[in-house]
């Protein structure tokens, strides 16, 4: 460290315990003014705890803090804002149904009028490259545009301290370099930026020093550009992780067949999906990237038979499905796992056993007459969490009290010991600590190798490009022409995810 | 039957006297739910106010006294409700059917002693000169202090949502608490003190009820009409300007139908009297059955439980 | 300062002992509550909940007690199914009415033949009663996405209208000198529904009643559909998910509440109320609703829940008697007992923490 500057913030000993897990454990660090400064750590790690903290959302246990050397004990995030500390935070705290202009103002202490407003928003927007309508509802933004409501937001208080909470998860290669180019741009003028990832080379690319945690601890502090990605992968997983071994993929014939599948946006704030297409061999596995809310929960439903289309529009070894619901297309080997661990893959407050009897009903063949066998249910719960190491004290726990690495091992494998002829999964990652993601990317790779067809819809490009044998991008509810994914640049993926394809004219909605 | 008996001036006038009650208790309504909170107790917050603010202004003989107190007991009753379902976090439609149940029975059960008396009468306010214009006159300027104010409720309602940040907060409260929650806003505060806004609201309108409309205490006077505030705030998709048109179009009807029992219709006054109800399902089957204009309207966060873990 | 802490599991505990807490502090608070309105509290408590059991006229008012908790159970345990399933039937009353009047009409068209079909026959057209009552908010809630609460509510106020329609209309007694109201159907031995064992209350609504809990209890446990109705219920998304259909739900649960509530109506009008007349009803609808909360939307406590709020309907009615209370506040007590038991639920679901902020 320089040492030459005083730090703008400085953190001593901060202690934060919840019931079970000690989330921050005796934390410690500093960030000098202008700095941008990397949060590192795997999910779990206790970065969102230490933000949280310091933006006032939680109090710590022990320890303190020093904004600009006074001490600062922020009560709530209003007294953290009014300090000149601003948050844009990962799951936006935006309100669909409201303007830009009228989410800005909910985010400062003390808004100007009305049209004093949307003046500021336009100028500071343009300003930092950022182009926002003031006028327009939060709600039919792109992701990428509702992050620059937050980040507007901040800026118009002028902050000192901009905390960014895994803000690239959510944009395009091209977005993120726009975002980068903001963000050195701030820290040009002065403001210190506390950028918190999972993302090695992003923070690579562009922070000035890294503070490392594991299991709640900081377990090292550097210059992130000193040290190799793998380097720095070690020390934030503490092992060394093996990447999914996968042989040549040895495709078979088609078995599911997607054409003309247009479905329109279920809610005001939905995604429509137009004129989908695309065909799937046996041994095949299909990732299809892109960025969240342009489609994948729709085209994941639609799949799934959540949602019904026209016969013809899904085929699946030739037979016409579109029109068939979940269970039908379950029994014919159709099986998906969404996004959304807790009230979709899973009911919360039910037990894993009757979580197991959800989608494994038909081919377990655990009903009978309608008759339930909560004998054989329990034992495909149990065969389940044994084969894929699901830590739980038992069968009968509820599934809300898993960790989301458990129960996406618990969902997944629900589906794969089926044995599906093709299996959907959206974001099967998402939120998962490395070693459960690891061994749920080699299970779905096991069972590609079986012979089952799977599409993984994913927004972590790493992860399609890791196990993927051809990849298309959805976005805006359309879906890209598959392109074998060895050899893709990631030029081309970010051309793919926004819409456009090497040889196409560009997109006209960007 | 004789149907010139029913005077078109008469009616119009009448009209805005017999909505001015499930105006009030609507336009509560409507606030408690832009903060997210689904109420459904306001039939019980009405008849308790019904029965308060007749009892008080029995006792006073002072009106104004009784609705005062009608608004305290709407408020006491629905803070109850408030408490239970954001502080100890239960389910809002069966609290709120619980409070329309003990608000039936305990006005029943105070009320008893009130049956058959008269309760002072409330002075008439003729705005000098506006009232003397005919037609309009009697139709807009001979009413009752209350009618005036259940308008003016409903522009305030409408000038904090649109135009003031306590009213963006709220919008933004029952849009999204978590996100709410997030900037420091004070989700479990904001939105006890919009159902207490809710159960004064309900509170008054009942007393309109009981002192001004009726004006005596009957038990179940109120006979549906805190469901019909509700249906009324779907109909008019959350806008203060729309419960208004609402509530005067069912007074309206509610009147038409009392006037033609009265004017002795070949109809059998059952099915006179079962027209509001019918005319609420075909409304609510209309403003529901458009559901993406609803859904677009319709606080977000709805009914839907709040609790901050972190 | 006090937090609620989300348990991983729900207490059993709390869950079984709440809602014995709950009638207990209903009874304090009621007490307090007549001692305020002038009433003596302890006499008024004791009339309710210990005079219809004990007292010296508890032979009569034994019976009383399965007159009053048959209808309840029959009623509280279709109601249970929907409110699993998040479909909230509030309109039983209208249901109930409802089928007490196709049943009442079917009996009453037969008068004067003689033959065994006449009963069932009845029966049956009081579960078609409430189950097409029922369809009108299920077939608008599934059509047009309309709110089940409020349109089973109006119609509630619709059938009372309709009901007094029938009383002084085509049902009236033609020899009932002008009084409004049907015939007396325990008259008439082919539609009475009378005690099928002498003197205990115990009528074909009580087989029922049996029936229904028996029915509801394979159901939720061994039964894919009572599973499904629990997972909409818990998760509409993950229920979609696992090929449930919510508006086939709907319309299941819709016609099975109102089926139980038509029964309830047909087998009070052809019994213990004898007649139909415009006031029969005496808001089973409604009690069932609390009913059913108490009992935990489960079977067995239902039955629990069902023979308590019985004796309070029981006790209710001494008191009206007896102390001069009016024959509503006994909704009071329900309404009361319901607010207890939502705000203790809250210690099954969470835990109450001391929570340790040092200020820093």
């Amino acid at each position: 460290m320089t040492g030459k500057r005083d730090p703008l913030l400085s953190v001593q000993g901060l202690t934060k315990a919840y019931p079970g897990v000690l989330a921050n454990d005796d934390i410690s660090f500093s960030v000098l003014p202008g700095e941008v400064h990397a949060l590192l750590g795997e999910n779990g790690a206790g970065k969102s705890t230490l933000v949280k903290m310091i933006y006032g959302l939680v109090h710590p246990d022990r320890g303190e803090m020093m904004l600009n050397g006074v001490p600062y004990a922020p009560a709530k995030p209003g007294d953290a804002r009014l300090a000149g500390v601003a948050m844009v935070f990962q799951h936006f705290s935006l309100f669909d149904a409201l303007s830009v202009a009228e989410n800005i103002s909910l985010g400062m202490e003390h808004p100007p009028r009305p049209a004093d407003l949307s003046e500021q928003i336009t100028r500071v927007s343009q300003a930092y490259g950022l182009p926002l309508d003031p006028d327009r509802l939060v709600g039919e933004l792109s992701a990428g545009e509702r992050q620059r409501v937050e980040i507007i937001r901040c800026l118009l208080q002028d902050p000192k301290l901009l905390i960014m909470d895994e803000p690239t998860s959510v944009l395009t290669p091209q977005e993120v370099g726009i975002l980068f180019e903001t963000l050195r741009k701030l820290s040009r003028e002065g403001t210190a930026i506390l950028y918190i990832s999972h993302k090695l080379e992003e923070i690579r690319d562009l922070c000035d020093s890294a503070t490392i945690l594991r299991q709640g601890r900081v377990v090292a502090t550097c210059d992130p550009r000193e040290h190799s990605a793998r380097e720095l992968a070690e020390l934030m997983v503490g092992e060394i992780l093996q990447a999914p071994e996968r042989t040549s993929a040895n495709m078979g014939e088609v078995v599911l067949d997607v054409s003309g599948l247009s479905l329109p946006a279920p809610t005001h704030f939905g995604t429509a999906l137009e004129n989908i297409g695309f065909s799937l061999r046996a041994g095949e596995v299909l990732g299809i990237g892109g960025v969240a809310g342009n489609g994948q929960d729709e085209l994941l439903a639609s799949l799934s038979g959540e949602t019904r289309t026209a016969p013809h529009c899904i085929r699946l070894d030739g037979r016409p499905i579109g029109n068939l619901g979940p269970n039908a297309r379950r029994e014919l080997g159709l099986l998906a796992a969404p996004e959304e661990r807790l009230g979709h893959a899973a009911a919360p407050d039910m037990s894993l056993t009757e979580n197991a009897l959800l989608t494994g009903a038909i081919r377990e063949k655990l009903v009978r007459n309608g008759v339930i066998s909560w004998a054989g249910t329990r034992k495909f719960a149990r065969r389940i969490i044994g084969e894929f190491d699901v830590r739980t004290p038992g069968p009968e726990t509820p599934a809300r009290a898993l960790s989301g690495g458990n129960l996406q091992k618990f969902v997944i494998g629900r589906e794969i010991l089926q044995r599906p002829e093709v299996l959907v999964v959206n974001q099967p990652t998402w939120g998962v600590d490395a070693s459960a993601a690891a061994s749920i990317r080699q299970a779905l790779l096991d069972l590609a190798q079986k012979g089952a067809a799977i599409i993984v819809i994913s927004q972590d490009l790493d992860e399609l490009m890791e196990i993927s044998d051809t990849f298309a991008a959805l976005a805006a509810g359309h879906l890209t022409k598959p392109r074998p994914a060895h050899g893709l640049t990631v030029e081309e993926i970010g051309l793919m995810l926004a819409g456009m394809t090497t040889e196409e004219a560009p997109h006209a909605d960007a | 039957m004789d149907l010139s008996a029913i005077s078109p001036v008469l009616l119009i006038a009448s009209l805005m006297v017999s909505a001015t009650p499930i105006l009030l208790a609507a336009i509560g309504e409507l606030v408690v739910e832009k903060s997210g909170v689904l109420n459904l107790g306001v039939e019980g917050m009405m008849i308790t106010g019904a029965i308060s603010g007749f009892a008080i202004a029995v006792e006073t003989q002072n009106p104004l006294l009784g609705l005062v107190a009608a608004a305290l007991a709407g408020a006491i009753l629905s803070f109850i409700f408030g408490f239970l379902t954001q502080v100890l976090l239960s389910n809002q439609v069966a609290t709120g059917l619980a409070l329309t149940l003990f608000g039936l029975g305990f006005s029943s059960l105070i009320g008893k002693s009130y049956s058959g008396v008269k309760p002072p009468a409330s002075a008439r306010l003729d705005i000098p000169l506006l009232s003397d214009i005919p037609i309009l006159g009697p139709v807009l300027f001979r009413h009752d202090l209350m009618v005036y104010v259940s308008v003016a409720i409903v522009a305030g309602v409408w000038i904090m949502l649109k135009f003031t940040r306590a009213g963006l907060v709220l919008r933004a409260v029952g849009e999204n608490h978590d996100a709410a929650h997030a900037l420091g806003y004070k989700v479990v505060r904001i939105r006890l003190l919009a159902i207490m806004f809710g159960g004064a609201c309900a509170g008054l309108g009942g007393a309109y009820l009981s002192l001004i409309r009726v004006p005596q205490w009957t038990e179940g006077m109120t006979a549906g009409a805190g469901w019909i505030a509700l249906a009324l705030v779907v109909f008019a998709s959350w806008k203060p300007w729309r419960v208004l048109l609402g509530a005067y179009l069912f007074g309206g009807v509610t009147v038409l139908q009392l006037n033609l029992q009265a004017a002795g219709l070949a109809i059998p006054v059952e099915y006179l009297s079962m027209s509001p109800y019918l005319i609420t399902i075909i409304v609510l089957v209309i403003m529901s059955s458009d559901r993406n204009r609803t859904a677009l309207n319709a606080p977000a966060s709805l009914g839907r439980t709040f609790h901050a873990s972190h | 300062m006090l937090t609620l802490e989300k348990r991983a599991i729900p207490s059993r505990f709390w869950a079984r002992s709440t809602p014995v807490l709950a009638v207990f502090m209903t009874m304090i608070a009621g007490g307090v509550l007549f001692a305020l309105l002038g009433k003596p509290p302890f006499e008024a408590i004791r009339t309710i909940f210990w005079d219809p059991l004990f007292s010296e006229f508890a032979f009569y008012y034994r019976s009383q007690l399965l007159v009053k908790a048959g209808p309840l159970i029959l009623i509280a345990i279709g109601l249970s199914l929907g409110f699993r399933a998040g479909i909230w039937n509030i309109g039983a009353e209208g249901q109930y009415i409802m089928g007490a009047i196709f049943g009442g009409a079917v009996g009453l068209a037969f008068y004067p033949a003689e033959g065994w079909y006449i009963f069932p026959l009845m029966v049956l057209a009081g579960a078609m009663g409430g189950i097409l009552w029922a369809m009108i908010p299920a077939m608008l809630k599934t059509r047009f996405g309309t709110n089940e609460i409020l349109v089973s509510l109006m119609l509630v106020y619709v059938a009372q209208n309709l009901l007094s329609s029938v009383s002084f209309g085509v049902l009236k007694n033609p020899q009932g000198f002008g009084f409004p109201g049907s015939r007396n159907l325990s008259d008439y031995p082919a539609a009475a529904n009378l005690d099928l064992i002498e003197g205990t209350g115990f009528h074909w609504g009580g087989v029922a009643a049996i029936l229904a809990v028996l029915a509801a209890w394979g159901l939720l446990s061994r039964h894919i559909l009572g599973y499904q109705i629990q997972l909409s219920g818990q998760s509409p998304r993950a229920a979609r998910f696992g090929g449930v259909e919510p508006n086939r739900l709907v319309w299941i649960c819709m016609g099975i509440s109102g089926g139980l509530a038509g029964l309830a109506g047909l087998f009070e009008v052809a019994g213990p109320a004898a007649q139909l007349t415009p006031d029969f009803n005496v808001g089973y609808g409604f009690t069932a609703i609390v009913v059913a909360f108490l009992g935990r939307l489960h079977p067995i406590g239902i039955v629990l829940a069902g023979f308590l709020l019985g004796l309070t309907e029981v006790g209710g009615g001494i008191a009206q008697q007896n102390l001069g209370l009016p024959a509503a506040s006994i909704q009071a007590f329900q309404g009361m007992l319901l607010f207890f038991l939502l705000a203790m639920d809250v210690f099954s679901n969470y835990r109450l923490r001391w929570a340790t902020t040092e200020v820093v």
